[in-house]
């Protein structure tokens, strides 16, 4: 950093907001111009690690509350596109790298049979252009720049998807069923920003935030709003507008499942938070209904609903993409409070449902390698044959299920106990109810993995180290969360008021 | 085509005037920025013209598409570079005063030249690699040139 000495006061610290999608910005070209199938896997993987320090270190400066600007191209805001991290984002960032760099390791072997070698470079350059973009949603303060970045991750994740067609053709159908969908979704969230922009001039969060309280409730804020919660909430998959998302569950490579589940879907929850609650005042009253009359009804159907349809699934993968639909339903729910209760609830789950999903899918992803397959009947008995495999599968399940003990429990707790204090006993009782079902579906996973004789003639052996590992983390931090609560719950609060913020104490 | 010696030669002839138009674009970027995705269509326009007029194969001999695959990546490389670059000479990242601290009008010119130049290679790249994609069904890009 000697060069830096004849110039000003940034350091590399100061930087840290923009490198942070940087550096995978960066290394997706260059695996392309490298071309090395050796070198490839290497690269991808530094820069996660390097991505995923940058997020502890960001979230860390801000866990206090307090926020970091970094203006583009030093143009100051609201100008110039800022990227702004507060301790809400920074908890998404930290999601989103963690779960990339453990998924990465994984990945390896998985990758190397579902895919032909030839397309290994192009997979990694796609993996860190989705990595990007999602990165690039979750920093960014400026409106216009989310929407870029989602395109750059939603692009990268129909190639990614379409990639699982060399296992199964059905991925292509998929892959093109998500891009429709996704550019519908896309498309109403622009034109959303077009209303905003034509009613306030300005893109910057922060400012337009401050104009829309201004001019206070009209036609274009309201059609604004409108579009924005329906684009996001095809990208979210909010529960009548869950249609891409099993069969592109199902269909793609199971690392990209497991990135993606983890990652993706919490990330446009991110920005459904962050636009319906500092952008748009949490007080405006057409807002409340729509959270209260539209959201909060589907949360609950997509809680019942997309849980009654996995339990009669027979493919172990597909119901882990129907119960995702439902764990949405809980952080929609959480959101439609609009307490501060309530969106920790939300913040939390999304972390816990992303560790306990990642679980479960790299699960599905390692018997899928053994088994050719994910289907009840072809991974019956394998409890015997893969305890290992197996037992993080359980951990998982019962995360998924919210048995105490897990991170699964401590935010559905939390959000018990916000509908409780809203006086909304009967949603409680129905999320309880709703665990009931998924007791059932994981139940079913278990009595075919563990009461189930195997396949007669099938001989598996125990998944490779570099697969099981990984696995086995996430499953260890769905314990470890649900035991050291304070950590998770800390962020997310703090997280949740940061939010909040935005509309000063007006709840 | 092999008859059409009218369209073969006047296609000839405008291959050159349509890439000297595009240089023209892109830098002219330095006095009206913004001239990277305009100029990368039109350079685009002359491979595509050539393409179509004489064969796939004659323009993939002159512009091979695994040259085409690593010029995508070198455009957006040479963007993100760019910021980068003027990110260690201590300004915020794309802060192109940074090139010359003493005058940062002229550095300006220096990093929109710069990225503009990353942006025109791109869209030049995905454009004839879009048109590749069209017209080599089945794939004529052989995957080993990745």
């Amino acid at each position: 950093m000697s060069v830096e000495a004849t110039q000003t006061a940034m350091t590399l610290t100061d930087h840290l907001p923009v490198l942070q999608v940087v550096v995978p910005l960066v290394t997706a070209p260059l695996i392309v111009l490298i071309g090395s199938r050796r070198l490839t896997w290497t690269l991808a993987f530094v820069a996660s690690v390097i991505s995923f320090a940058i997020a502890i270190l960001l979230l860390m400066q801000v866990i206090d509350g307090s926020v970091i600007s970094y203006n583009i191209g030093g143009w100051a805001p609201p100008l110039g596109i800022e990227y702004r991290v507060d301790a809400a984002n920074a908890f998404v960032l930290l999601l989103v790298t963690g779960i990339s760099t453990v998924v990465l390791p994984y990945a390896r072997e998985s990758v190397r049979s579902e895919i032909p070698a030839r397309h290994h470079t192009l997979f990694y350059a796609a993996f860190m252009l989705c990595l990007t973009g999602l990165l690039g949603v979750a920093i960014t303060g400026d409106a216009f720049n989310v929407f870029v970045f989602l395109e750059i991750s939603s692009l990268s994740t129909y190639v990614l998807i379409s990639m699982g067609s060399y296992r199964d053709k059905r991925a292509l159908t998929a892959s093109y069923d998500y891009l429709i969908m996704g550019t519908i979704g896309a498309t109403f969230f622009v034109i959303g920003l077009g209303m905003l922009y034509m009613a306030t001039g300005t893109l910057n969060m922060a400012d337009l935030a401050e104009r829309i309280a201004d001019q206070g409730s009209n036609r274009t804020i309201r059609a604004a709003f409108a579009f924005i919660v329906v684009g996001m909430g095809l990208k979210v998959a909010i529960y009548p507008l869950h249609l891409w998302l099993p069969n592109a569950y199902t269909y793609a490579p199971s690392a990209v499942t497991t990135f993606l589940a983890a990652t993706a879907t919490k990330v446009a929850i991110y920005v459904l938070l962050r636009f319906t609650l500092s952008i748009f005042q949490p007080n405006f009253l057409f807002q409340v209904n729509t959270l209260e009359f539209i959201i909060l009804p589907f949360a609950i159907l997509a809680m019942f609903a997309a849980s009654f349809i996995a339990i009669f699934q027979t493919d172990f993968k597909r119901m882990l993409a129907y119960s995702s639909i439902a764990q949405i339903g809980y952080m929609l729910l959480g959101i439609s409070l609009l307490s501060e209760n309530g969106l920790t609830a939300t913040v939390a789950h999304l972390f816990n449902h992303g560790i306990t999903k990642a679980t479960l899918f790299m699960g599905v992803g390692i018997l899928v390698l053994r088994a050719g397959g994910s289907f009840y009947n072809r991974i019956q008995g394998m409890g015997e044959t893969m305890p290992w495999t197996s037992a993080a599968i359980v951990i998982g399940g019962l995360s998924l299920i919210g048995v105490p003990g897990t991170a699964g429990f401590i935010s559905k707790w939390v959000l018990i106990e916000a509908t409780i204090e809203k006086g909304w006993w009967p949603v409680s009782v129905l999320i309880v109810l709703s665990s009931l079902l998924a007791v059932i579906y994981v139940w079913r996973v278990i009595e075919t993995l563990y009461l189930k004789a195997p396949l007669a003639g099938t001989d598996y052996k125990e998944a490779p180290l570099s697969m099981l590992i990984p696995m086995w983390i996430l499953a260890l931090a769905c314990i470890y969360f649900g035991f050291a609560t304070d950590v998770t719950i800390n962020a997310a609060r703090t997280a949740a008021q940061g939010l909040l913020a935005g509309s000063a104490g007006m709840l | 085509m092999r008859h059409h010696l009218i369209l073969r030669v006047i296609t000839k002839m405008l291959v050159g005037a349509i890439m000297l138009f595009a240089f023209y674009v892109q830098f002219h970027g330095d006095f009206s920025p913004g001239g990277g995705f305009q100029a990368g269509v039109i350079m685009a326009v002359a491979f595509i013209l050539y393409g179509l007029v004489f064969s796939l194969q004659d323009v993939q001999h002159v512009f091979p598409p695994w040259l085409v695959h690593k010029l995508i990546a070198l455009g957006v490389l040479l963007y993100a570079g760019t910021g980068v670059v003027s990110m260690f000479l201590g300004n915020s990242f794309l802060d192109y005063g940074a090139f010359t601290p003493e005058h940062p009008s002229h550095g300006q010119h220096y990093g929109i030249f710069a990225v503009e130049l990353g942006v025109g290679i791109t869209v030049t790249a995905v454009m004839v690699a879009i048109y590749y994609a069209f017209a080599g069904r089945p794939p004529r890009l052989s995957d080993e040139e990745w």
